[in-house]
């Protein structure tokens, strides 16, 4: 494959942490609670399959008529004074949420869990022009502290163990060492109820948009969106085009749904809808609302007949936890936003295929997430897919050399045979070479043992019996 | 019944006895057995490596050789995917597309072809080992295959069933992904056989010799107290 330096750098990384026993103990614990959890939920479901089916129907009516419901989300929220704006990409995204931030001369902003905020770099840029930004989110807030991205977009602290969270928080807001996560999450209560209290700003995203009502949903645990959502006196949410939903009562599969694939919760601690700025007589809420509509390439996606239902997706996170590549490479190891399975799938999309073509390679196409999916969403058979257009576009040339030559080898049998012949005079002599620069296996050979080509072939005890 | 059947080219090479345990079952249940010379592989490495062209050279073969076949066996979930699941998505909307589905129609895995299609399954076969089984990933989750294998194992005499905790996850073999990305490759196959260690099984059986070659490429390796051994070569057993 030819290297880009995104995946020289994916390579890299990928060999050392699979060599880290600790990170696969940590991640493997981790998962596992989730996965009992996750199947009691099910369980719970009259029947978990046949509502897949349902919402994988609603969100594929959604994303073929986005033009409808989008427009007619627009109209409803601008209708009880919300604003709504529409950023084709990252930059345009950017220079909106700036412009609100600098038009209401903020000083401190506040933000609840936002992956296109991850997608847009939307903290980097509030930060270079002189604002501070405090992740309310407790797995976000660790991640700041530490200067690092999100591991998963749904836990994104969730390769650190208790002291390593209390470590962060001692070198950082110089609190006492413990290991209570009760104590922990008081320590980052305290110093983020301050943060709220100041904020002028607060940037949110949104799990889901009512077409029908112009209201957006945000599901969480921790009450961090509602305080960040009601409190400061601006409201600004940015959400990619795809996170619509026609109907309020769409919901009603919908959390469960998020909440069961995401973490095991039938329903998440909250689920709150937000409507608009403070409506007349009303005594609490925002002054203002904005609501950011992303594209960022998503309609490129959805030009795609073969993966637009890769727009279905509501990040829950259900595909990463089930897959082996992710609980054995980590989140960071990929170097995007979107991790995992869903990752791997839409940022050839939404950005580049040959740049991120390894992420479609690194895959054994096990199906482990289609399966997770509750959307339904084909994911192992659209790697394969981006695979075929990855080489369509750019083939390497000794990979079709080799495939080629397999093709007459496998075409004429007894090249075949000839072959199966070579390859036992070749593994006499293997061992002279094996796991060395000269072995033409050591890509199987570094860590596994070859299997042995029999003294009789299938073909020849076929032959020789008939 | 005329049976054709198709062995893939690592059972060929690597896995006589695989294939030669498949035509000795059938053979037993009275069925004709035809083993086409010129059949030597599916053509999934290039398949699932992106060059799509290079697999229809090898594909519209297998398409010319099977089309009169009665019914296709074929000893492996995964290269069973491609003929019967892959191959139609080849050549979607190509003069071969029919002949892809009507042979898709005839193709079954070998454990699938004994429980659904000839509804048998007792073998009259004897194991007498602690065995665990490994699910391949396609023949799990494309061909559906769970309880076909165990319905099996269930008849064999003196055989113990301990199921491992991860026996639907992947072992990291992946065909062409084992080589491009070795080392992720080799962590799923080891966080495989230590779930299959924990069972304190002597075997890990399987539908698969691919998922098998892995494995036991990483036990030899490192020396680990487990066997692996393809399900026919276990029901041919007495």
């Amino acid at each position: 494959m030819s290297t880009t330096p995104a995946a020289a750098e994916f390579k890299k990384e990928a060999a050392v942490i699979t060599r880290d026993l600790r990170h696969r103990a940590v991640i493997r614990g981790a998962l596992k609670k989730y996965e009992v959890v996750r199947d009691d939920k099910k369980a719970r479901f009259q029947n978990w399959q046949q509502a897949r089916y349902l919402a994988s129907d609603i969100k594929w009516d959604a994303v073929n008529h986005l033009d409808t419901y989008l427009a007619e989300f627009a109209k409803n929220l601008e209708a009880r004074g919300g604003k709504v704006h529409w950023a084709s990409d990252a930059a345009q995204a950017r220079e909106i949420i700036l412009g609100i931030v600098k038009e209401k001369n903020a000083k401190a902003i506040v933000k609840s869990k936002v992956m296109t905020g991850e997608e847009i770099h939307i903290n980097e840029a509030l930060e270079e022009a002189g604002y501070e930004v405090v992740e309310s989110d407790l797995g976000e807030y660790i991640c700041q502290l530490r200067k690092e991205a999100p591991y998963h977009f749904v836990f994104p602290a969730m390769h650190l163990t208790r002291g390593e969270i209390s470590q962060t928080f001692t070198k950082e807001l110089g609190s006492a060492p413990t290991n209570s996560p009760e104590e922990l999450t008081m320590i980052a209560r305290r110093v983020l109820r301050e943060k709220y209290i100041k904020a002028d700003i607060g940037i949110s995203g949104a799990n889901f948009a009512i077409a029908e009502t112009g209201m957006i949903s945000i599901t969480e645990n921790e009450g961090n969106a509602r305080l960040t959502c009601a409190l400061p006196k601006t409201h600004i949410a940015l959400m990619g085009i795809e996170k619509l939903l026609p109907k309020l009562s769409d919901l009603a599969l919908f959390l469960p749904m998020l909440g069961t694939a995401g973490c095991g919760q039938l329903l998440t601690g909250y689920n709150t809808m937000y409507g608009g700025p403070k409506q007349p007589g009303e005594a609490d809420g925002p002054e203002e609302f904005h609501v950011v509509l992303l594209d960022n390439r998503r309609t490129d996606l959805l030009a795609s007949s073969e993966q637009r239902d890769a727009l279905q997706c509501m990040r829950c996170g259900a595909c990463l936890n089930v897959c082996p590549i992710y609980k054995n490479i980590g989140g960071h190891t990929y170097g995007t936003t979107y991790q995992g399975p869903i990752g791997s799938v839409i940022t050839p999309h939404l950005r580049n295929l040959q740049e991120f073509k390894h992420l479609v390679f690194c895959s054994s196409l096990c199906g482990a997430c289609t399966e997770a999916c509750p959307v339904k969403i084909d994911l192992h058979h659209h790697l394969l897919q981006s695979r075929r257009d990855a080489i369509a576009e750019k083939a390497v040339w000794w990979e079709r050399l080799t495939f080629k030559a397999c093709a007459v080898i496998f075409n004429h049998a007894w090249v075949f045979s000839l072959g199966e012949k070579l390859g036992r005079i070749g593994q006499i002599f293997h061992p002279l070479i094996k796991n060395t620069p000269l072995d033409p296996a050591r890509a199987w050979t570094a860590s596994r043992e070859l299997p042995k080509v029999a003294p009789q072939t299938f073909r020849e005890w076929w032959s020789h019996r008939k | 019944m005329n049976i054709t059947l198709f062995v893939p080219c690592y059972i060929d090479a690597c896995y006589p006895k695989v294939g030669q345990s498949v035509v000795e079952i059938l053979e037993r249940l009275g069925h004709t057995i035809d083993c086409p010379r010129e059949i030597t592989c599916c053509g999934q490495p290039s398949f699932n490596s992106g060059y799509w062209d290079e697999t229809r050279e090898v594909a519209v073969k297998v398409l010319d050789r099977l089309k009169d076949a009665e019914v296709v066996v074929i000893i492996s979930g995964s290269c069973g995917a491609m003929v019967k699941n892959f191959y139609p998505e080849l050549f979607k909307g190509r003069p071969e597309e029919a002949a892809a589905l009507a042979l898709s129609e005839k193709v079954y895995e070998f454990s699938d072809f004994l429980v659904t299609k000839l509804g048998v399954t007792d073998l009259g076969a004897r194991f007498p080992h602690k065995v665990t089984f490994h699910d391949g990933c396609h023949g799990r989750r494309e061909l559906g295959i769970k309880a076909q294998p165990r319905a099996l194992m269930a008849q064999v005499k003196g055989l113990e069933l301990i199921e491992m905790e991860e026996a639907e996850t992947c072992c990291g073999f992946g065909g062409t992904f084992s080589a491009k990305f070795p080392s992720v490759s080799s962590a799923m196959g080891e966080g495989k056989i230590a779930s299959a260690l924990e069972t304190e099984a002597e075997y890990i059986v399987s539908n698969d010799s691919s998922c098998l070659m892995h494995q036991q490429g990483l036990i030899d390796r490192q020396n680990k107290p487990i066997k692996t051994i393809h399900l026919a070569e276990v029901l041919n057993h007495r």
